[in-house]
């Protein structure tokens, strides 16, 4: 389990004014919530002035998470990726959702390679009431030629909002890339062997977080992090190398020793965010649907094994989606509950005739439900099935004929509406002639999946069409 | 000496020294005036930098190994001639000492199995799925023999589904007739599953255990609501219990001690529930990944192997809803499942009862090269950097 830092011992860093500039009626009250890691330090501007220069370094020290928070910038979007405080996520919670980026060429056509960052600018799926998106832009030199690249990340950098990462062993290559940017904090790619001092010139010199690369080579990646601090350079982050098919024994074994290392033996030249290159899945001649495939499952088990930052070919909405949509699950809070309220929600302005409908209580059935009904005017009937999902529940008789009736009696719905007629969710058929026995009321078997509600209501309830 | 020149002096003595040590130092003074400006304190406390590294300062990195307590019980599926039943072998599963895949602190013992998952009517299944397994799915044994003899499969669960009341109400015999239909079909070990009705599925499941008597099948699914009859069946002819519970550690625990009072840990499998990407996974992956770490810490209650149903992936609807604007649903059906089993993979999971043969093949190609045997394979990594795409 993580160390909870002690809230005493961060108020006795703090101003103690109780000046109410971070928005907290007391100094305490901050306190606390640094301590729960709800809150950025910055936040407590007396902190930042003359006098508490000691006591900012100090807490900063203190407030250190196991794994170091990086920002990385454009002139109008951050990111932050890193602040991992727990190895599992029931511990306490991952902050800071694995960025995703995607990658271009700088020897694309032009138009091909700024289609690509405006598909991965506007990429959005809604998702519970969510809109995912991605994050950062990975601008690749394939060319070796400083002044090509330098002019495609100019390009880029004018077409996107998105922070970026600049992709090039090469330290002449990458200062033409990077002084092609104004305002902009890119993530520097990367430093290994060869190049480590030119690249860590050039990270002290922009202000930039620099990525140690050592492909495969966990003593080179930690001799290079601990020659590359002792330089000057304090923010990097580690890759330890992306290997597919043969070699994913090697990357998950890497992913997670570092992790280990960093969260549970509190190891200082572990503690930094790590970044993982699905995109070599594209090498070789296979089919790009095949390479498309294996990138996403690589990405999907390297952001359950630690990856903060992960860097992506396709632009595929199919090979996306669930990336997108994991990295949001394991995120989650896992404190935040499983089930809603259950009782009755009224949707729109429904009138005495409109449709009655009922669901269960588990919170993703349910805002699934309600983001597909959200335009209707309709009441919903949510049950209390203990937070279990529609078809589970019925096999686990959570959800039975006899609760619907108590939750139609309990809610006095009968008031509300003329007609006596109820639209189940699809997978509760089985339970259909019982609810109709026990409650009087008429059961509409509605569709298995709620995106036919609305459907539905139209042609089954109205009668329309 | 004129104070000023005094302590201009006394700084020029200690300005380079970090340390000043007297030794049978006097002084006789009326009164001394001792000032340590601040500039003249500074390069006294101040260390100077380190001179930037123009070397690579060797580090080396310590594998960070962990013992643990307890263990994964090993529970054997199956069972050949020889050990009384008629399969092709046994399979065994579980026996971990280290969480999910931490090869860098030992090896995983036995392989994840993949189970085929056929019913025993038709059922409405999504395009893809049916697409990929042709035209088998109103004859149980052949749709079997196809996840067998074309797929691979390391076992087949047969869901009798039918015997729901609500459905077709089939007898327990006669759906015992189609386990044994499955049993001469394929000759892999098997699960049999009832319908989930705890009016039902005990009267079910009795019987097909009474069929498949000695071949060691996993019955699915006993649950705190039902577990005696099947607990009684297992015991009885010799079977496995597969203990289902909805995402709750606590359940499970307590489903677990119930069973222990019929039959012993080596006869039990677990399955916490495993919920579709998008619709709770995080749940599921945390009560496998929290009951795995709590079985390798010494909580016997939860040291049983584990079972995973990535056939639920179907039910998401980015998997399988018409939606042109989400790309192909061939590709986005097979990848959620596949992702699904990998994520389970992950947190410990030591048996998948699947549907989609491309979600199969991945889960089996990862397992391979997983478990491929000695030193961690370090193969020419691609630069994908300056690689042309």
């Amino acid at each position: 389990m993580p160390k909870r830092v002690s809230p005493i011992d961060i108020f006795n860093l703090l101003p103690k004014t109780n000046c109410g500039e971070c928005g907290e009626e007391t100094c305490f009250a901050f306190a606390t919530k640094l301590a729960d890691r709800k809150v950025d330090l910055e936040l407590c501007k007396p902190l930042f002035e003359e006098g508490f220069k000691e006591n900012l370094e100090k807490l900063k020290a203190l407030l250190r998470p196991a794994v170091l928070e990086i920002r990385i910038h454009s002139p109008s979007r951050e990111v932050r990726i890193g602040g991992k405080v727990v190895m599992y996520r029931h511990e306490l919670r991952y902050d800071n959702p694995t960025a995703i980026a995607i990658a271009v060429s700088d020897t694309m056509p032009e138009e091909e390679m700024l289609a690509k960052v405006k598909r991965a600018e506007e990429f959005k799926y809604s998702y519970i009431g969510m809109d995912l998106t991605l994050d950062m832009i990975a601008v690749r030199c394939v060319s070796g030629d400083p002044d090509r690249f330098g002019e495609r990340v100019k390009k880029v950098a004018e077409a996107t909002e998105m922070p970026l990462i600049l992709c090039s062993y090469d330290p002449a290559v990458m200062e033409s890339g990077l002084s092609a940017l104004k305002d902009s904090r890119p993530l520097i790619y990367a430093a290994n062997k060869g190049n480590w001092k030119e690249m860590a010139d050039l990270a002290l010199m922009y202000g930039c977080p620099l990525v140690v690369s050592a492909p495969g080579d966990l003593n080179l990646l930690r001799s290079l992090t601990k020659t590359l601090l002792e330089y000057g350079v304090e923010e990097l982050v580690l890759d330890p190398g992306t290997y597919p098919d043969e070699g994913l024994k090697t990357t998950i074994n890497n992913f997670t020793m570092l992790r280990r290392c960093a969260c549970e033996l509190e190891d200082e030249l572990s503690g930094f965010p790590l970044l993982a290159a699905p995109i070599v899945a594209w090498k070789g001649e296979e089919d790009p649907t095949i390479k498309a495939w294996k990138e996403s499952y690589l990405a999907c088990m390297l952001i359950l094994r630690f990856a903060d930052i992960i860097i992506l070919n396709s632009i595929e909405t199919w090979s996306i989606l669930p990336i997108v949509i994991l990295r949001q699950n394991i995120y989650t809070d896992p404190v935040k509950p499983v089930s809603v309220e259950p009782g009755l929600r009224v949707i729109g302005n429904p009138d005495r005739n409109s449709p009655v409908l009922y669901t269960t209580n588990f919170a993703l059935t349910y805002y699934t439900v309600m983001d597909d009904i959200r335009d209707l005017d309709c009441y919903l009937l949510v049950v209390d099935t203990e937070g279990i999902s529609v078809e589970s529940a019925v096999a686990g008789r959570k959800l039975t004929a006899e609760k619907v009736a108590e939750a139609i009696k309990e809610t006095g719905i009968e008031k509300l509406v003329d007609h006596r007629k109820i639209i189940s969710p699809g997978l509760a058929a089985r339970i259909s002639g019982e609810t109709e026995e026990l409650s009087g009321w008429e059961v509409l078997v509605g569709p298995r999946d709620s995106s036919g509600i609305k459907d539905f209501i139209k042609k089954r309830f109205y009668g329309e069409g | 000496m004129e104070k000023k020149e005094r302590e201009d002096t006394i700084s020029k003595w200690l300005k380079d020294l970090e340390e000043l040590i007297l030794e049978n130092f006097q002084m006789e003074v009326d009164r001394l005036e001792l000032i340590l400006q601040p500039q003249v304190v500074k390069p006294l406390l101040e260390r100077v930098a380190p001179a930037k590294p123009t070397e690579l300062l060797r580090e080396e990195f310590k594998p960070p190994i962990r013992e643990y307590p307890g263990q994964v019980v090993e529970v054997v599926l199956g069972a050949t001639r020889a050990e009384g039943g008629s399969r092709c072998r046994s399979i065994t599963i579980g026996g971990e000492k280290t969480p999910a895949f931490y090869l860098f602190e030992g090896v995983q013992p036995h392989r994840p199995v993949i189970v085929g998952d056929v019913f025993d009517m038709e059922i409405s299944l999504p395009k893809p799925v049916r697409e990929s397994l042709g035209d088998v799915l109103s004859d149980p044994a052949e749709w079997a023999r196809v996840y067998v003899e074309k797929y691979g499969v390391d076992m087949i669960d047969i869901e009798l589904i039918s015997t729901d009341p609500l459905l077709k109400d089939t007898p327990a015999r006669e759906a015992a007739k189609t386990v044994e239909e499955v049993l001469q079909a394929v000759d892999v070990p098997l699960i049999v599953g009832g319908s989930g009705n705890p009016e039902k599925d005990g009267e079910v499941l009795m019987k097909a255990a009474e069929v498949a008597e000695g071949e060691r099948v996993l019955l699915s699914s006993a649950t705190l609501d039902l577990y005696e009859p099947i607990a009684e069946a297992a015991k009885k002819y010799g079977h496995v219990v597969l203990a289902w519970t909805s995402l709750d550690i606590n359940q499970q625990k307590e489903l677990d001690r119930r069973l222990f009072e019929y039959l012993p840990r080596e006869r039990i499998v677990m399955d916490p529930t495993s919920a579709a990407l998008g619709y709770g996974i995080e749940y599921a992956f945390t009560v496998m990944e929290r009951m795995r770490l709590a079985a390798l810490w010494g909580d016997e209650e939860l040291q049983m192997p584990m079972a995973a149903a990535t056939s639920n992936s179907w039910a998401a609807r980015e998997a399988w809803k018409k939606a042109p604007e989400l790309g192909p649903r061939r590709l986005r059906g097979p990848l959620w499942e596949t992702i699904a089993s990998l994520t389970f993979l992950l947190a410990g999971v030591d048996m998948f009862i699947m549907l989609h043969p491309a979600a199969m093949r991945t889960l089996r190609d990862v397992i391979d090269w997983l478990m491929a045997e000695g030193e961690a394979v370090k193969t020419a990594y691609e630069d994908w950097v300056s690689m042309e795409v």
